[in-house]
């Protein structure tokens, strides 16, 4: 199936692009396609990064759904 | 038909010492009126003579307040929850008089005060207010000039820095005069300077666990515009341990966020990020830089939320995350809801006093002793001896071209993985970037690669600027 995955504040930055458009396996969850953008490279910010899923922040085990825009949020801490 | 109404701290003196209470009814009024009838104490207290509620009074249906709901006709089910909210500028939420405005005053505030929404009412319970902003920098510094212009009677600021040259391309509460200074001082001038009648409350402390919840107890709400992690769980445990708004607010680079935390039935930060990042993970403003004008948009709109939840008007920004990108331009919300598992607002929390934030965040106390690690002096001595040495600059180009140590070469983190076969791990590196982070990272990264001889600059190219080289252009 098909997503739209939105890359948000350190993460754009470090991946170099705010979006991608993804072919993932059917039922694949938020955390997975996250495991499968950072690789090994971006490995420590597995534990770092909140989802949202058609704009709803949701945990990262949910499954996903043709069509899904998931983002992928690291926390800010900036003022 | 069983809900169970929630009653807050100020109220339960009228309602025999209960926080919550079952009642059986088909709306808002009925259980109210069970309520009142159990407890007549009550009664003045959350309506007015010709029975309407006072307006100082919130009801809530679960998380929705009931004024966007059918008001006291709204239909209740079994298992809904009824919270009786005090109105955060009333203060105590028991019936005690708003402040009265003189004639210069409502001179100050018409623009407000023939808006039917605000009126003279409005303006006095922003006159009762006291906002609390945590940091006087690039979000404090919107934030407090809008609220001290709108009239909020009482502003507390926290801040324990001084003001710094790198500081001005932002922070408008501070000017070019004000290098130097203690930024609680240059803050009061600039909040006085556009409204005298604010009272202004001077924290001019580290905010802590130990002084917290004294600090943040005197006020209604309270903007988190700090800097760092520690400080954000503190403040929002703080606020959620305390019953008060965090009106939040946070940046990077381009980017902004922006919700409120710990309002009742509403999310707070923990319950989406429940633990933080692990240390250098995400850059600071120091590290990442940001847009000078992008603190202004988020400051505002932390601002905005103040007034409305102090005049009780709109739709607050309780539980949705709203995400500014000021290079698409664009503005996206995600909705939020509180997490039943939080430690800390959750049903059964496990945080129920604050903490040690900075062993949390996994920042040391003392930083250890690093044989990795060679100051700018040292670097400078063994160049002068002729040591043959690689400097390595792993900052990027665009930073490079601003100032460079004579002789390095570039590297940037980034691509040091894919490029670490130009270099020789039989030869002396030290590995340098702006203020030391990165290019520690770099050090790590290439003592893990069979680098023995790396060592990190620390301070970065900064401080080779302030003690070996004056001419560089610091910035
Ligand atoms: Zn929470």
């Amino acid at each position: 199936m098909k997503i739209r995955v939105l890359y948000f504040a350190s993460l754009r930055e470090k991946l170099g692009r705010a979006a991608d458009d993804l072919e993932v396996p059917a039922g694949a969850t938020p955390r997975a396609v996250l495991d499968q953008v950072l690789g090994e490279k971006l490995a420590q910010y597995r534990a770092a990064v909140a989802f949202s899923v058609n704009h709803e922040y949701t945990p990262g085990d949910r499954p996903l759904s043709d069509g899904d825009e998931v983002a992928f949020l690291p926390p800010v801490s900036g003022g | 038909m069983s809900v169970r109404i929630l009653i807050p701290t100020p109220l339960r003196a009228y309602a025999a010492q209960q926080a919550s209470l079952q009642a059986i009814g088909p709306d808002v009024r009925a259980v109210l009126g069970e309520l009142t009838a159990k407890y007549p104490a009550l009664q003045k207290h959350l309506f007015d003579d010709s029975g309407k509620l006072r307006s100082y009074v919130n009801i809530y249906k679960n998380e929705e307040d009931i004024r966007y709901l059918q008001g006291q006709g709204t239909a209740l089910a079994a298992g809904d929850t009824v919270s009786i909210v005090p109105s955060v500028a009333g203060g105590s939420g028991v019936a005690e008089e708003l402040p009265k405005l003189s004639k210069e005053e409502i001179r100050r505030y018409s623009r407000h005060l023939i808006m039917p929404e605000v009126t003279l009412e409005g303006q006095r319970k922003l006159k009762a207010a006291r906002v609390l902003l945590v940091g006087t920098g690039g979000l404090g510094s919107p934030a407090a000039l809008y609220l001290a212009a709108a009239g909020v009677g009482t502003l507390g600021l926290v801040d324990f820095d001084v003001v710094d040259e790198s500081n001005l391309q932002r922070q408008i509460l501070h000017g070019t005069g004000d290098v130097g200074r203690r930024k609680v001082l240059s803050a009061k001038d600039s909040v006085l300077s556009v409204n005298p009648h604010v009272n202004v409350v001077l924290h001019e402390v580290r905010l802590t666990s130990e002084n917290a919840l004294e600090i943040l107890k005197d006020y209604d709400i309270v903007a988190d515009g700090t800097d760092n992690f520690p400080t954000r769980y503190l403040v929002n445990d703080a606020c959620v341990l305390l019953g008060k708004p965090n009106v939040y607010g946070s940046i990077f680079r381009f980017e902004g966020q922006a919700s409120i935390f710990g309002a009742p039935g509403g999310p707070c930060y923990r319950c989406l990020y429940p633990e933080p990042p692990p240390p250098g993970l995400v850059p600071s403003c120091a590290e990442g830089g940001v847009l000078g004008v992008l603190p202004g948009m988020i400051g505002i709109l932390q601002a905005t939320e103040v007034v409305k939840l102090i005049m009780g008007i709109g739709e607050p920004l309780v539980g949705r995350l709203l995400l500014y990108d000021a290079l698409g331009m664009t503005f996206r919300t995600l909705k939020l809801r509180r997490n039943p598992e939080c430690p800390v607002c959750g049903d059964h929390p496990s945080i129920k006093e604050l903490v040690d934030y900075e062993a949390f965040c996994g920042i040391a106390d003392e930083p250890e002793e690093d044989e990795t690690a060679l100051t700018a002096v040292e670097l400078k001595a063994r160049l002068d001896k002729g040591e043959k040495l690689v400097l390595l600059d792993v900052r990027e180009p665009h930073e490079a071209a601003i100032a460079r140590i004579e002789g390095s070469r570039l590297i940037p983190l980034n691509d040091l993985p894919g490029r670490v076969s130009e270099l020789d791990s039989t030869d002396s590196i030290v590995a340098y970037c702006h203020h030391g982070l990165r290019s520690a990272s770099a050090t790590a990264f290439l003592r893990s690669a069979g680098f023995r001889k790396v060592q990190n600059l620390s301070g970065g190219i900064d401080h080779w600027a302030v003690q070996v080289d004056p001419n560089l252009a610091r910035y």
